[in-house]
């Protein structure tokens, strides 16, 4: 509390001193974890850095780090509005809400919230489609597994992270319909120690493969010392789990940061919802590791290309639920707006959605 | 019951670190002086051994480096509190955001950097033991470190002269500074000792629990440490414990989930401090209990000139 506090005041004073110049175009980021997590909010500010590359004396950008989803959010976001910036960019879903307040009182600011749902005439909501990366990786571990169980380490129960687990088990069980996926819950985006606790939880319950929905490399490193596989999160986390990353799901902001940031100098932005994948260039997979053979690698490659021809989607019926009952029909796909609520489980996930 | 083992193995690890902290704190809480700064003086521990590790190569400079890097932070309080009469909470959590920010800003090149974690070490003979023998007699140092580190607070707090002083010290710095110890200079040194065990801790996380360094990976364990003596209401024995029970909490429940118990998982995890306001509702609704054990200057400064 006191540290955010700290962090605004410096930032309202650094920003008071800096600004004013009438060209200049000001960017502020917020993010809910530290930009030294290697992970999601790294990914986040490289997009940051990008734009100052791009657009170097016409930008000024700032960021806030850590920031928790909640009341804490909302003052930030007010600050980093009232002290003059003309697009801020709020990156984690808790910032939702927030976000969509103090756009009603600063209506001449621009904001675009990361992976959220609502918006207004000064709100964007862009968001990128992991699941496609998703996919790509239940196939990767669907080949790998011996023991058939794989486990997954989830942060919150929101339909972003449920999306994740239905799309890596579904892809999981086209190639391999004997494996399972434990999931173990960590409230947490952001905590190693527990992260690394669960992935240990997990190898211990007989996973051989990892994956996780928490920023943090732990659960590969984890991976890499118990002799099993794990995939990269957020970021390519190659350098902790030389042997055991398989590949990564890597979140490359920087295009569309660019492109947003050049429609507020242009004059030409609008409040507008974007969700990108693959084929934008919004996911990219991480190189293989070592141990992926070369048969599997084809596979994944056709996976990853035909998602990005439009040829596979992730969500393909047929689709049981966790009961065995269908609920997707063979030849149809779940739409985006249901995808964005998703809140239930698809076959071959066990446990149950924490309530 | 195969699970059995692998679960208590965990279990230790997760421990580990909150018996450290807490076992610190404790020991500056027991000579009347609150340091909300754990959390602060724990990061400064894990990034610094950090470090020292990655230059030198040595797991020994490491754990060294922490217990100083924890004890530099401390020193830092104990000026400000003893020395300036600054009061103790706000300047606890001031050093615990100063550490927070000081670590990132130390650890920016060391991130990505990864470590294969300390050499467990096997006890002769112990260690064949089945079934217990690999539980408890194969472990890193720092493990073995910290059970001793409880017999020897333990000893010294209840069968030496200098723990009696400490505790005097703690309970009334006013007769004990009539009697004619110092009160400054014995406080300057406990605190300086929960710093040289938050860095321990510290150590733990970055060399062993998960070894590397990621900015804020105490995750709020200081906290938890904090909790934890209140928990414990200033014992060392019921520490351990509650250490291992805050550690076994987390990572059975972790077990709970992948085995499809349908807990909610944000129930078992404010467990720990649910279990904590219980105890301080339970101890202070019984003053004379209370009052056994909690130090009774516990915050307050003091002015010899007084």
């Amino acid at each position: 509390m006191l540290k955010k506090t700290l962090l605004s005041l410096i930032l309202a004073a650094g920003v008071a001193v800096a600004g004013n110049a009438a060209a200049v175009t000001k960017v502020a980021f917020v993010y809910v974890g530290p930009i030294g997590d290697h992970g999601y909010s790294y990914q986040h500010d490289q997009g940051r850095l990008a734009v100052e590359k791009e657009f170097g004396d016409k930008v000024k950008t700032s960021y806030v780090e850590s920031v928790p989803e909640g009341a804490d959010a909302e003052r930030v976001i007010r600050q980093l509005a009232a002290s003059g910036n003309d697009i801020i960019f709020t990156t984690s879903f808790g910032f939702m809400n927030p976000t969509l307040k103090v756009a009603k009182s600063f209506p001449k600011v621009k904001f675009e919230h990361a992976t959220g749902y609502k918006r207004a005439k000064n709100v964007s909501t862009y968001s990128a489609r992991f699941y496609e990366g998703r996919t790509v990786l239940g196939t990767i571990a669907g080949k790998m597994t011996k023991s058939n169980v794989v486990g997954y380490i989830a942060s919150f129960p929101i339909p972003e992270v449920i999306r994740g687990i239905d799309a890596f088990t579904l892809a999981l069980r086209k190639v391999n319909p004997q494996a399972i996926v434990k999931v173990v819950w960590v409230n947490s985006w952001f905590d190693p120690g527990k992260e690394g606790d669960a992935a240990k939880t997990l190898i211990d319950q007989g996973a051989d493969i990892i994956t996780q929905h928490t920023d943090s490399p732990a659960p590969l490193q984890v991976a890499e010392s118990r002799g099993v596989y794990g995939f990269g999160q957020a970021s390519d986390m190659k350098s902790y789990a030389p042997k055991a990353q398989l590949t990564a799901i890597v979140d490359d902001w920087n295009y569309y940061y660019i492109e947003r940031v050049k429609a507020v100098m242009d004059g030409t932005w609008k409040s507008t919802d974007s969700w990108y994948g693959l084929k934008q260039g919004m996911v990219e997979m991480a190189p293989y590791g070592d141990a992926v053979p070369a048969d599997v690698r084809k596979l994944a490659d056709e996976v990853k290309q035909s998602i990005i021809d439009g040829k596979l989607h992730p969500f393909q019926g047929p689709i049981k639920d966790q009961k065995g009952k269908l609920v997707v029909k063979a030849g149809e796909v779940v739409s985006d707006k249901e995808l964005l609520g998703l809140n239930w489980y698809v076959e071959g996930v066990e446990g149950s959605i924490p309530k | 019951m195969d699970l059995f083992i692998p679960a208590l193995l965990t279990i230790i690890t997760a421990a580990t670190p909150l018996l450290f902290a807490a076992l610190g704190e404790m020991v500056t809480e027991k000579s009347g002086v609150l340091n909300l700064g754990v959390e602060g003086m724990m990061v400064m521990g894990a990034i610094v051994g950090f470090v020292a590790e990655y230059y030198s190569g040595s797991a020994t400079m490491a754990i060294v480096a922490s217990i100083l890097a924890g004890a530099a932070m401390a020193a830092i309080f104990a000026l400000l509190v003893l020395e300036f009469h600054a009061s103790q909470v706000p300047t606890g959590l001031a050093l615990t955001i100063f550490g927070i920010g000081l670590s990132a800003l130390v650890g920016q090149s060391m991130i990505g950097i990864a470590y294969e974690g300390l050499p467990k070490i096997s006890i002769p003979v112990l260690s064949s033991i089945p079934v217990i023998g690999p539980l408890l007699f194969q472990q890193d140092f720092l493990v073995y470190l910290s059970i001793v580190m409880v017999a020897a607070i333990h000893y010294f707090l209840n069968k030496t002269r200098a723990g009696l002083i400490l505790r005097a010290v703690g309970d009334s710095h006013d007769a004990a500074h009539a009697m004619g110890y110092s009160v400054v200079k014995i406080r300057f040194m406990a605190i300086l000792f929960g710093g040289a065990m938050a860095g321990l801790s510290g150590a733990y996380l970055s060399l062993a629990y998960s070894p590397m360094w990621i900015e804020q990976m105490t995750a709020g364990r200081g906290w938890i440490a904090l909790a934890l003596v209140v928990f414990a209401c200033w014992r060392t024995l019921r520490v351990l414990l509650g250490a291992y029970l805050f550690g076994g909490i987390s990572i059975l429940q972790l077990h709970a989930q992948a085995l499809g118990i349908g807990i909610p998982s944000q129930v078992m995890s404010m467990l720990p401090y649910l279990a904590t306001i219980f105890v301080l509702v339970i101890i202070s609704r019984d003053v004379s209990k209370i009052k056994l054990n909690a130090p009774a200057s516990l915050g307050r400064a003091f002015h010899p000139s007084r």
